[in-house]
């Protein structure tokens, strides 16, 4: 099975070539089908005219004869047979010899009366002698006579020779140029799938830069592309992301692990001085605690960048979210002597993961209460406004210089002036990785003076669009 | 109280084993599902702590074929799947509680005491009291030596979680869990100034405090030292 399918090329597999073959067979024979049919009418139309001729010829001569016998009858022929040459006439005694007409003998046909029939003559034309086709009838007289009375039908009959012997070459040609056709319209797209086909062989082979090439044609194949490399797109996206993340945990959770190592270390070697090792251990067990914190708030950022929690997507609201948080975090502002107020909104309908929203906004407010100094104000709002749902946290802070309003969006970046507040230096990280898995704008703004950081939702649940 | 320990990761069953049996209580392990859930099916237990991931019977399963069978025994499911979403599949399969990897230990002894806990009959109280506090949970009123005490709702809340688990533990995540209902760790501990406000409400101007901090473990109400 598989070997006698090695030798058919690969052009005559394609589902395309064979749709176009099937197509092709039902056109040829519909098409011959109608001009056969066509042929065959006209052929019936152009006899019956011929028939009605001779018919008539025929009553117009035997009336003739009755009027002026033999005589007269043989001159109407001569007469006739010398006028025209569509008319072939012959007329014997019941003999059978010839007493006048254009045709040289009987021809070889079943002398019947009352049929027509169709024979072959021969015409002699400038000392040349031609082979025709006639169609005429015999007709029998009274006194035993023979009158045989034609037509010429020479180029009808031509015609229809010419037709049968050219229709089957003509489907056959119709077969071939479709056949040819479809090659080549199979071979192109052959060409096009066998350069995606390559272009996903580099890419399993680790070349993760190579794309499938877009024609520009408009045509599926060019959709088919785009959205291959917008796949492969988002692809080498997670795959940097995931790098990052490994370079960043290499880089920043092998410090705390040496700290926890030494502090253990230490324990150990004052293990006979109770009250220094229990220190150390101490020390050691917070360690812990930091390091679990990072590694859950990087997990979490993982998560929401890989897009895997777009499944506990569901309708929400935003303002219960900001209540509850402000809620959370009132006695802390309150503490430090901050007013932690929230500024009137609608409920704010949005697509989104509630805990994901909540997680990210209180990294925000946590934010601005670590910042911001004493005496200051924060503002929470979310507001329905025409570019979509708006998510804030305003602040009267120090607020993030323009310049670092970027980087500080990095994985563990910390501005040099915050190095000493508690923290995982993940927390606006992970507002970044939530505003991207929902589709929302993540911005940081001068609140003059202060720092305004705000979420964007677009409006509706505009799924990500596959063509444009 | 006897325990059962479902757990693949043998170092981390001794670990798990040995604190409790430390801790006073009688515990039985296994080590796959299958083994757990016949453990669980033949023998009373207070409370079972099973892993999410196991050989042979994963512990949605093990739990799923316990509830089935009629066995109500409170479930503590252990998991390195910390998604809210495995967390809700968790409950979902029957268990009562969930506690991702990796974990303090205190917390895992206070979810069991409140587990243990639940699962006493304690019938329908509507006061609550520790020492000279009282809560009546229909007025919503709270006094202290017949002192009223002026509580926000969460503060409320708050309170009646620590006195319904009066002489135990009470991590900052099991009050965030169940006071809040929410399932992250803030930057910030945000719980504590909820506490020392709370503290400030029922133990100011009073000699003995009620509300004490565990070190490293989180805070506990009760009447004596």
């Amino acid at each position: 099975m598989h070997a006698t399918r090695r030798w058919i090329p690969g052009v005559l597999r394609t589902q395309a070539f064979r749709i176009l073959l099937v197509y092709l067979i039902v056109f040829a024979i519909s098409a011959a089908a109608l001009v056969a049919f066509s042929y065959w009418n006209t052929r019936r139309a152009l006899d019956a005219q011929t028939d009605q001729t001779i018919e008539a010829e025929i009553v117009g001569l035997s009336e003739q004869y009755q009027r002026l016998g033999v005589g007269g009858l043989v001159d109407v022929i001569i007469s006739r047979s010398a006028h025209g040459t569509q008319g072939l006439y012959l007329l014997t005694d019941s003999a059978g010899h010839l007493l006048a007409g254009n045709l040289d003998a009987w021809p070889k046909i079943k002398l019947q009366s009352s049929r027509f029939v169709e024979f072959d003559y021969q015409r002699r034309f400038d000392s040349q002698t031609e082979n025709r086709r006639a169609r005429g009838r015999v007709f029998l007289l009274p006194g035993g006579l023979r009158l045989l009375v034609a037509r010429d039908v020479h180029e009808r009959y031509e015609t229809g020779r010419l037709f049968t012997t050219t229709l089957p070459w003509t489907v056959a040609l119709m077969i071939l140029l479709g056949f040819i056709g479809g090659t080549l319209v199979s071979r192109n797209m052959l060409a096009r799938l066998d350069t995606i086909n390559r272009t996903s062989q580099d890419i399993m082979r680790g070349d993760l830069s190579r794309r499938v090439p877009v024609l520009k044609a408009g045509d599926e194949f060019d959709t088919l592309a785009e959205n291959l490399n917008r796949m492969l797109d988002q692809n080498e996206r997670l795959m940097r992301g995931m790098r990052e993340v490994t370079d960043s945990v290499a880089h920043d959770l092998r410090s705390p692990l040496n700290r926890l190592r030494n502090r253990l270390e230490s324990a150990l070697a004052h293990a006979t001085n109770g009250e220094r090792a229990v220190a150390e251990l101490e020390s050691a067990v917070e360690e812990t605690d930091g390091l679990i914190a990072t590694f859950n708030a990087l997990l979490l950022i993982a998560e929401a960048e890989s897009g895997v929690a777009r499944e506990a997507m569901a309708p929400i609201t935003l303002a219960p979210i900001v209540e509850g948080v402000a809620e959370l975090y009132a006695p802390l502002a309150e503490e430090k002597g901050l007013t932690l107020g929230i500024e009137p909104g609608g409920t704010v309908p949005i697509e989104g993961n509630r805990s994901l929203i909540t997680q990210a906004l209180a990294n925000l407010v946590d934010n601005a209460i670590k910042y911001t100094p004493d005496g200051g104000r924060i503002t929470l709002a979310a507001t329905q406004t025409p570019d979509g749902a708006l998510l804030s946290v305003s602040d009267s802070g120090p607020g993030i210089p323009e310049t670092d309003r970027a980087r500080v969006l990095d994985r563990f970046v910390r501005l040099d002036t915050s190095r000493n507040s508690p923290g995982t230096g993940l927390g606006l990280s992970l507002v970044a990785a939530v505003a991207k898995l929902h589709n929302a704008t993540f911005d940081l703004a001068s609140n003059a003076p202060g720092l305004k950081a705000s979420l964007l939702f677009p409006p509706s649940r505009r799924r990500p669009q596959a063509t444009s | 109280m006897r325990i059962l320990v479902v757990e693949d990761d043998l170092e981390a069953q001794r670990y798990l084993v040995n604190g409790l049996k430390e801790a006073g209580h009688v515990v039985d392990d296994a080590a796959d599902g299958d083994v757990g859930l016949t453990l669980a099916l033949s023998r009373p237990y207070d409370v079972a702590i099973i892993d999410r991931m196991l050989p042979k019977m994963d512990g949605l399963h093990v739990v799923g074929e316990m509830r089935e069978h009629g066995n109500a025994v409170p479930v503590l499911f252990l998991s390195a799947l910390s998604e809210v979403d495995d967390r809700v599949k968790g409950l979902k399969a029957g268990g009562d509680d969930y506690l991702t990897k990796p974990y303090a230990f205190v917390e895992l002894l206070a979810r069991i005491d409140a587990l243990m806990r639940r699962r006493s009959p304690a019938s329908v109280r509507t006061r609550l009291q520790v020492g000279d506090l009282e809560l009546d949970l229909l007025t919503r009123a709270a006094t202290r030596a017949d002192q009223t005490i002026d509580l926000q709702p969460r503060e409320f809340r708050l309170l009646e979680y620590l006195m319904r688990h009066a002489g135990q533990v009470v991590t900052r995540t099991m009050l965030l869990e169940s006071v809040w209902e929410y399932h992250f760790d803030p930057q910030t501990n945000v719980i504590d100034v909820h506490i020392s406000r709370l503290r400030a409400k029922i133990d100011k101007g009073f000699e003995t405090p009620l509300l004490h901090t565990v070190r490293g473990a989180g805070y506990m109400i009760r009447a004596r030292n």
